[in-house]
């Protein structure tokens, strides 16, 4: 089996970088979208502009990169009820901790922030985990 | 820099960020949950390339963070930066990390990748999305010391929590119950 770099993911990832910097820099926020949202639920003054133009932004961008030839994939077949339980412990357990995979695995890792690192290897470890309970369980 | 000029590139700012992170999310394949569980699936048929993403953007953003953000004392526009100086490991932050990994390795979709997706008209994607936020108020009114959970009861030292490095400033009020 060749294995060839994934330009695809490689070039959105340095978007993803690109736009946590470009959003530190100038405006000394961090680019963590559970934070993002969190927040919007716990507004303080001047912190919800901010967080407001930038989710409109996110969801925006699917009509900048369309025209680029890019879809976003058939999810169709995904077990709704499996998956409303997996958002409510992803909003949960983000708040909680206090990041998601941007917001520790993006900014606090470039800081190399111990909070971040300790935080980004719990989450990967249990997804990992997860998925192999799953995998042994036979797709459930 | 005056106040609403500082207020307008706090806005712009947004926007543009927030679209380069939602096309950041679209091109890499995050918003893709059988690519997301291929990658986390390292025991089985493991697909790596979304290790290309972190990779991609710690890239970008570590020397940035290291060679100009961090020798400022403030943002372009005026503002602080809003990184905590809490640096304590603790049973919240890592609870809740596992929380939140157990429910991306359940379905593979994290905060980032869903917002990008609300636009495809997905009723997953929405169901997802109104779930977390459900989520994110409990965890909130937890934190806030207004809601007990099982087993571990009311959150007791409620001044801990203040605004915090990863998930930016969202500050939890420390008022009493």
């Amino acid at each position: 089996m060749e294995f060839t770099i994934p330009w695809a993911s490689l070039f959105g990832g340095m978007l993803l970088g690109l736009s946590a910097a470009l959003l530190m820099l100038f405006s000394g926020k961090v680019a963590g979208i559970s934070g993002v949202i969190g927040g919007l639920l716990n507004p303080q003054k001047h912190e919800s502009s901010w967080r407001a133009a930038f989710l409109t932004g996110m969801i925006l961008s699917l009509l900048i990169v369309t025209p680029l030839g890019f879809a976003l994939p058939d999810i169709s077949d995904k077990n709704i009820l499996l998956v409303s339980f997996a958002g409510l412990l992803v909003g949960f357990g983000t708040r909680l901790g206090n990041g998601c995979t941007s917001g520790h695995g993006i900014v606090g890792m470039g800081r190399f922030s111990k909070r971040s690192i300790y935080a980004t290897s719990a989450f990967m470890v249990t997804a990992i985990t997860v998925v192999l309970i799953r995998r042994l369980l036979g797709e459930l | 820099m005056n106040h609403s000029k500082a207020k307008i590139i706090r806005i712009i700012t947004g926007w543009v960020s927030g679209a380069l992170f939602g096309s950041g999310m679209i091109i890499s394949g995050m918003v893709d949950p059988n690519k997301v569980i291929a990658f986390l699936d390292i025991f089985g048929d493991w697909d790596p390339s979304l290790a290309f993403v972190m990779g991609g953007a710690l890239l970008v953003f570590t020397p940035i963070y290291h060679l100009i953000i961090k020798k400022r004392k403030k943002a372009v526009n005026g503002d602080l930066f809003t990184w905590t100086s809490n640096t304590s490991v603790d049973g919240t932050l890592i609870s809740g990390a596992v929380i939140f990994g157990a429910g991306w390795g359940l379905a593979g979709f994290c905060p980032g990748p869903a917002m990008a997706s609300i636009g495809g008209g997905s009723n997953i994607i929405l169901a997802f999305t109104l779930s977390m936020i459900v989520g994110m108020v409990h965890a909130n009114q937890y934190l806030a010391g207004r809601l007990p959970l099982p087993i571990v009861g009311y959150r007791k030292n409620i001044c801990a929590i203040t605004s915090e490095v990863a998930a930016g400033s969202t500050t939890t009020p420390s008022t009493s119950k």
